[in-house]
């Protein structure tokens, strides 16, 4: 096979032709636009309420072991909270446990016999928060919500003689149990991990376009023949969207804080340079199948058929470590799996450039090989 | 070489999944010329002008354009030649003005606003510069696209029917500029379906079946056809359509009007076949013509070019 020569005198003016030309007519194509940039909040919107990341009064039943002024403060915190809502007071096991069984409560708060008494020993006793994980979502957010309620009450009673009860950590210890799915999947993760969904679904589609939209309408002849370079062609109608890219990420990282109060912990440097990178391989990804697919429906079509697999293999859906070795083969060549795992170590674990390295480098890689067959499949005559 | 030849390929041939579409096809044009080129529709006009610009590999064939490579060079050549569609090809959502600087843009132009002003003054189309392309008429369409093809000043015009759907006017002017830019020895391959326009040209090379059988200059053309033509008028004409078109004499029998064109290159087998048709309608009156180039493209479009196969 004869390798096409690449001539890399490329021309600014000529990609700049292109870029402008893109730029043009993303502004007239009104309703796309409105997509890209309403598909972002809309889905996080949808899954936002689905999944309910922040869930408010959850039904509670709560076993009180102990009867005393601690343990009645923390009671009328609970009672007072929106998160959960005491709908029983329980002093026998159980009765609790059936509630929570039966669905009555999503969660039991058992307050241990002797509470009070450890506490001041400074023996850390536990207060058990056993939660229904089949709703995952609601699981998830407990432990943080549990705690802020416990230091609010405790705070003003640990003063005067129990002042010296007001340290961190606190002198006592909440312990989750999952219950009926001890896995858990966080809110936590599924909201950044839309980032991704988003970004993969709307880049690859914008882009499937972006040659077969040019010979359908016949205005590929007139391109041809125009001196552009297919690397041009390439840089020119694809650098566009990386804004747009950069607008949804922005979109989603604004209502995902605002919405559901996601922490963003890690280092924004290794975070851009993520997004950077997954945001060019999907245009590039989408841009290889623009140059395979005749039509726009196929393009259509194509992005979907890469779609699926984005979304079941890349852990997303599934546990990534819980699928079978093929199915991880097949992930790891995904976009969207090496992403997922940058921005759950960025926004959730605090990581910065050395932690996702070891996913940076397989997405830059994925990207290069995609501009490659990209190159090569690019017709440069009509045939 | 004696004379700088712009466009000189040999044996271009083009198959589309089996089927020859252009076949040995071979044109020479010198620097500065006219050359028209006709044929019947899917004879495989617009299929050699891609060839010769580069948009189709040839399966065998070589040559030069603008003394590159026709195969190996077509960078080189696309930068210099302005390729006008059969088929409008610029960009429908985009207006007048913008696709102008888009062409610019991707030709690397210097002066690029003031190119596009210049084009935009000379179209006659500097007040709608901010309307959509897509919204012009059909006419208008072929002459935004003429203008777009022409802004980087090429040496070559490759036009694939450029005038299809232009008032005559507008023809007109675009002659006058076609033949204003040959003067500077600008070289143009046009391909027409009209008869007025193939006799402006110097030379004209006729395709047919994706075989070139005809390549010569204008005024040679008849001479080499050798056809000749009588006319027949009066009312009613319909018999006597009938009775020319069944006569053997006949070889082509062309209406035009309220008169009827009888053609044939057997000039006595002519006569006599229209004198017969006179003698049993007597109401027809008879004269022998030249034959125009309407008659000699009608002649050759129909069944008889199979003589020259
Ligand atoms: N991309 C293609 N794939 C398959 N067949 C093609 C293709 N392009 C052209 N053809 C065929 O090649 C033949 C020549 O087509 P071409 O467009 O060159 O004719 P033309 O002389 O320009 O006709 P017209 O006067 O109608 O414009 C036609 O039979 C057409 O069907
Ligand atoms: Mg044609």
């Amino acid at each position: 096979m004869k390798l096409p020569r690449f001539s890399f005198d490329l021309s600014l003016s000529r990609i700049g032709a292109i870029f402008l030309k893109e730029l043009v007519q993303m502004r007239r194509d009104r309703p796309t636009f409105a997509i890209m940039i309403l598909m972002p909040i809309m889905q996080l919107v949808l899954f936002g309420y689905a999944i309910n990341t922040d869930p408010r009064h959850l039904p509670a039943v709560v076993e009180m072991r102990e009867d005393g002024p601690l343990t009645r403060a923390f009671l009328s915190s609970l009672t007072a909270s929106t998160f959960v809502d005491v709908v029983a007071v329980a002093t026998n096991e159980a009765e609790a446990e059936r509630m929570l069984r039966s669905g009555e409560a999503s969660f039991l708060i058992s307050i241990p016999e002797g509470f009070e008494r450890r506490l001041v020993r400074g023996e850390r006793p536990q207060i058990l928060l056993a939660a229904d994980a089949s709703d995952p979502v609601a699981a998830s957010g407990a432990l943080g919500a549990i705690e802020r309620i416990a230091q609010s009450a405790f705070a003003p009673e640990f003063d005067g003689a129990l002042g010296f009860l007001a340290r961190a950590p606190p002198p006592y210890e909440i312990v989750v149990h999952r219950r009926y799915n001890p896995a858990g999947i966080s809110a936590f993760n599924i909201v950044p991990a839309l980032m991704g969904v988003v970004l993969t679904m709307t880049m690859v589609m914008i882009t499937s376009i972006a040659l077969t939209r040019e010979a359908e309408r016949g205005t590929m002849e007139n391109l041809l023949a125009t001196p552009v370079r297919p690397v041009e062609v390439l840089i020119g109608k694809t650098t566009p969207y990386i804004f747009v890219g950069a607008t949804q990420v922005a979109i989603v990282l604004l209502v995902s804080t605002l919405l559901f109060h996601i922490p963003f912990t890690g280092s924004f440097a290794a975070f851009a340079a993520g997004v950077t990178v997954f945001i060019l391989a999907n245009l590039m990804l989408g841009y290889l199948i623009s140059t395979v697919a005749k039509t726009q429906m196929q393009a259509m079509q194509m992005t979907f058929f890469v779609f699926l697999p984005s979304i079941l293999l890349s852990g997303f859906m599934f546990p990534f470590r819980a699928m079978p070795s093929w199915a991880q083969a097949i992930g790891e060549a995904l976009p969207l799996t090496h992403f997922l795992r940058i921005v759950r170590e960025v926004v959730l674990k605090s990581a910065g450039f050395g932690d996702i390295i070891n996913d940076l480098g397989p997405l830059t890689l994925i990207t290069l090989m995609l501009v490659a067959f990209a190159l090569l499949r690019f017709r440069r005559t009509l045939d | 070489m004696s004379e700088e030849l712009v466009i000189d390929v040999r044996g271009l041939t083009k198959r589309f999944g089996g089927r020859t579409v252009v076949d040995q096809f071979d044109l020479q044009v010198p620097r500065g010329a006219i050359y028209g080129f006709l044929g019947p529709n899917g004879s495989g006009k617009t299929t050699t002008i891609r060839m010769v610009c580069g948009l189709l590999k040839p399966e065998s064939g070589e040559g030069r354009v603008l003394g590159f490579d026709v195969l190996g060079e077509s960078l080189r050549i696309k930068e210099r030649v302005g390729y006008m569609t059969q088929k409008f090809s610029l960009y429908e959502d985009l207006s007048i003005r913008e696709n102008l600087e888009f062409m610019a843009r991707l030709y690397n132009l210097d002066r690029r606003a003031e190119r596009v002003d210049e084009a935009l003054s000379s179209l006659g189309l500097a007040e709608r510069q901010t309307q959509l392309a897509g919204k012009l008429s059909g006419g208008w369409k072929q002459r935004l696209a003429l203008a777009a093809c022409m802004i980087h000043e090429p040496q070559l015009l490759l036009l694939d029917e450029p005038t299809a759907g232009v008032d005559p006017k507008a023809r007109r002017d675009f002659w006058d500029q076609i033949r204003h830019y040959s003067a500077q020895g600008v070289t143009t391959l046009v391909s027409t379906h009209y008869m007025d326009e193939a006799v402006q040209c110097d030379s004209i090379a006729y395709i047919a079946y994706g075989k070139k059988l005809i390549d010569a200059s204008t005024a040679e053309i008849p001479k080499q056809i050798g056809l000749h033509a009588w006319r027949v008028a009066g009312r009613p004409l319909q018999q006597a359509q009938a009775l020319l078109e069944a006569s053997g004499g006949v070889e082509m029998v062309a209406r035009f009007g309220a008169e009827i064109h009888a053609c044939a290159r057997d000039e006595a087998k002519l006569e006599r076949a229209v004198r017969q048709v006179q003698a049993e309608q007597p109401h027809l009156r008879i004269e022998k013509i030249e034959a125009g180039f309407e008659e000699i493209f009608i002649y050759l479009m129909t069944g008889a070019a199979d003589n020259f196969r």
